[in-house]
């Protein structure tokens, strides 16, 4: 058996109503796992970009890839694995922060250069960038104070370099 | 030119070569159905049930290769076409199917026959649009009937609701389609040809595996071309049925769970497997683990997705069918007839596949195989589903591509009736035999009104053994004869009820009556024939692997009781 590793891939898609839904679709009817996703629309308005975050061995991988690119409205699949990328997730954190304790917290604040962008007579709600981890990271330190709600967006990811994901989409037409 | 979406959507059908619609209206399709009445140079053939016009449409498609097209209404009509096109999905025929649906401006709040048919299709359809705007008509059309047809073909639906039906637009015929996120053309991989042709070369043990893709890209002479220079022998599946003619000396006939044996001892020993448009379903391989495991394995499909998706090839080869073995034939060196030829020869006289002398008893396998006798092949052979489509894989050698039509992948009960309309519609010069149980004829008794209504001269060959034999078959062998839920000995007498539609009915129960009735149907030319054989209940299917098994326990007769 192959060891089931994480795969972050972009899909380019037409920004056309209903395409999320045949991907989420695929996704689940072949019974590959969503970790996160991710969608927006592009500089070119016609195209939507998703970010996918998924586990499995290669060969579920490759599967993944392959079925996800012979949906009609998908333009291209791009896997990362491998690629050197920049990747980011934004989390907004509700945390307990009683008077007596609010030194404390904007100090993890700090370290994590995280941003605190609401404020309660009980509460910080705390805006963070960063990779995965990071975010992770600042949650697992804030737990202790009582974290009342998370939302994170999920991961967005980017080639390094001056490679782009539009640029492979005109090379191969 | 000035007209209506409905108008508008009728044009650009026939603009595309569509002649024949199977369909069913309904109270969003009147428009649909109105552009439809003066029409000279397309026409409608009315099913009685939408499941009937999306087989119909479908066998169509098996039969001549072109898209089916069906219609049907929103809500219930749409939601009855389901299983059809879940069928042509499974075994890649293309089918377009056009629904209708309520309003644009009740979409979503559950309106009156409003079903979300584009969300209820999306696992199987190969695409499916629904219309926001009459413009663009002529263009989805146009691009559905390129997705349907090209690349591995599927079915694609088209829901259009009645106001853009109505709306007037400006025609303009769309004759070039383009579609930026689909490319079905393949550029094939001259390499991977060559490995190819390495392996094959240094192959002791090569056998042919081939399936519905030689079919469906036409590659049939290619196949016998590769097949002949190299002496390889050929199985194919249960859709690859006729790529090679069964007749031909290189034919090992169907692999599989009721494959022949020497069919599955040669997979099962050779030392090259060279899949052709197949697709490793776990019908053909039982236990993935012991098939062909000591072979080396060639896989070409036009389909990336099928590469690795079961069994991990040595060498892939993604294109159509046809270019890649016209390559092949062009690069592989010759071979003669080799000792691993004449093993399988061995294991043919060994295993062979024949009936039983029986005299007094109507044995299903009998029927099929006199039927084979009488036709040798020239006639389009649709099948249902069940033991008779087992019997027929195995004793009706067909010997030409598209006459034999069977649901293959989902296993659709109720599809042969419907097909064999689809099959005699569009190849009304061809003699349809329609060879089904009594299980699956009830599914879809009622299109023999169309059948009679169109004077289709299909010859239904009814194998009625009064249960629902393929589950009989298993409880027998595997549930220690526990008979749950498959005796359907209450039936309607079958010929009284071909007459009472208006075709003919009659009654075979004696194995001397096949042939001289058989010929009284073959001389019928203006109405469907039922023949109504009454075969002996409880004959089972052999040889058999059971599910998920492997071939040391294949039942080439029926086991000794314990």
């Amino acid at each position: 058996m192959q060891k089931p590793i994480q795969h972050t891939i972009t899909v380019l898609v037409e920004n056309k109503p209903g395409v999320l839904a045949r991907v989420a679709g695929l996704f689940a009817r072949r019974g590959f796992n969503i970790e996160s996703l991710a969608v927006s629309i592009t500089d070119d308005p016609t195209i939507s970009r998703m970010t996918i975050v998924v586990t499995g061995d290669d060969t579920a991988l490759q599967q993944i890839n392959k079925q996800t690119d012979k949906l009609i409205d998908v333009i291209k699949v791009i896997d990362y694995s491998g690629v050197p990328i920049v990747e980011r997730e934004l989390a907004m954190i509700k945390v307990n922060a009683e008077p007596s304790r609010r030194a404390e917290i904007m100090q993890i604040v700090d370290i994590f250069r995280a941003k605190i962008i609401d404020i309660s007579e009980t509460t910080f709600t705390i805006e963070v960038t960063g990779s995965v981890a990071k975010v992770d990271a600042i949650e697992r330190l804030l737990s202790p104070f009582g974290i009342t709600e998370v939302v994170r967006t999920g991961k967005i990811a980017m080639a390094r370099g001056a490679i782009t994901a539009m640029s492979q989409v005109n090379n191969d037409g | 030119m000035k007209m209506n979406g409905a108008n508008a959507l009728i044009q650009s059908l026939v603009d595309h070569g569509v002649e024949v619609i199977f369909g069913i209206p309904g109270g969003v399709m009147i428009p649909i159905y109105d552009a439809l009445y003066d029409r000279k140079d397309i026409r409608n053939l009315l099913m009685r049930h939408e499941q009937g016009a999306a087989h119909a449409a479908d066998g169509y498609a098996r039969a001549t290769g072109k898209v089916g097209v069906c219609f049907a209404t929103s809500g219930p009509g749409a939601t009855n076409l389901v299983t059809g096109i879940a069928t042509a999905q499974m075994d890649s025929i293309p089918i377009l199917a056009v629904t209708g649906q309520c309003r644009t401006t009740v979409i979503g709040k559950d309106a009156f026959q409003e079903a979300d048919i584009t969300g209820i299709t999306m696992p199987i359809t190969k695409h499916n649009y629904l219309i926001k705007d009459p413009n663009q008509i002529p263009r989805v059309i146009a691009e559905a009937l390129y997705i349907a047809r090209t690349g591995r073909p599927g079915p694609v639906l088209v829901d259009v609701p009645m106001d853009m039906s109505l709306a007037e637009i400006e025609y303009e015929p769309v004759r070039e389609v383009k579609i930026r996120s689909y490319s079905p053309e393949v550029e094939i991989d001259d390499s991977a040809i060559d490995e190819a042709v390495e392996l094959i070369a240094r192959a002791e043990r090569p056998v042919l595996y081939v399936g519905g893709g030689v079919i469906a890209s036409g590659a049939s002479d290619e196949l016998i071309a590769l097949s002949e220079k190299t002496h390889i022998l050929v199985t194919t599946t249960l859709l690859g049925k006729g790529a090679i003619p069964e007749t031909h000396p290189h034919s090992l006939g169907m692999l599989g769970m009721h494959g022949t044996a020497y069919a599955n001892h040669a997979v099962h020993n050779c030392d090259l497997l060279i899949a052709v448009g197949a697709r490793f379903d776990d019908r053909v391989t039982g236990k993935l683990a012991a098939f062909a495991k000591k072979a080396k394995v060639i896989h070409i499909d036009i389909d990336p997705a099928e590469i690795g998706k079961t069994v991990q090839p040595d060498v892939a080869i993604v294109g159509d069918c046809k270019e890649v073995l016209k390559r092949l034939v062009d690069r592989v060196p010759p071979r003669q007839e080799t000792e691993w030829n004449r093993q399988i020869m061995k294991w043919r006289n060994e295993y062979p596949v024949v009936c039983p002398n029986e005299e007094n008893e109507l044995l299903p396998q009998c029927v099929i195989a006199k039927i084979w006798e009488m036709t040798k092949g020239e006639v389009i052979l649709v099948t249902d589903v069940g033991q008779h489509q087992m019997f027929a894989a195995l004793h009706y050698k067909v010997t030409k591509p598209r006459h034999f039509l069977s649901s293959g992948g989902l296993g659709t009960m109720g599809f042969g009736l419907p097909a064999a309309i689809g099959a005699q519609v569009g190849c009304p010069d061809k003699t349809v035999v329609l060879i089904c149980g009594d299980g699956g004829l009830q599914m879809t008794i009622q299109e023999l009104a169309p059948a009679v209504q169109y004077k289709l001269p299909i010859k239904i060959c009814l194998i009625n053994n009064r249960y629902l034999g393929m589950v009989r078959q298993w409880q027998e062998l595997f549930w220690n004869g526990r008979y749950s839920g498959v005796d359907i000995s209450v039936q309607p007498d079958f010929v009284k009820l071909a007459e009472a539609y208006g075709a003919a009915g009659f009654r075979v129960e004696k194995p001397s009556e096949v042939e001289p009735t058989f010929k009284k149907a073959m001389e019928i030319n203006d109405r469907p024939t039922l023949i109504d054989f009454v075969v002996h209940r409880e004959e089972n299917v052999f040889p058999m692997i059971p599910a998920g098994g492997t071939i040391e326990e294949m039942m080439v007769n029926r086991p000794k009781p314990k």
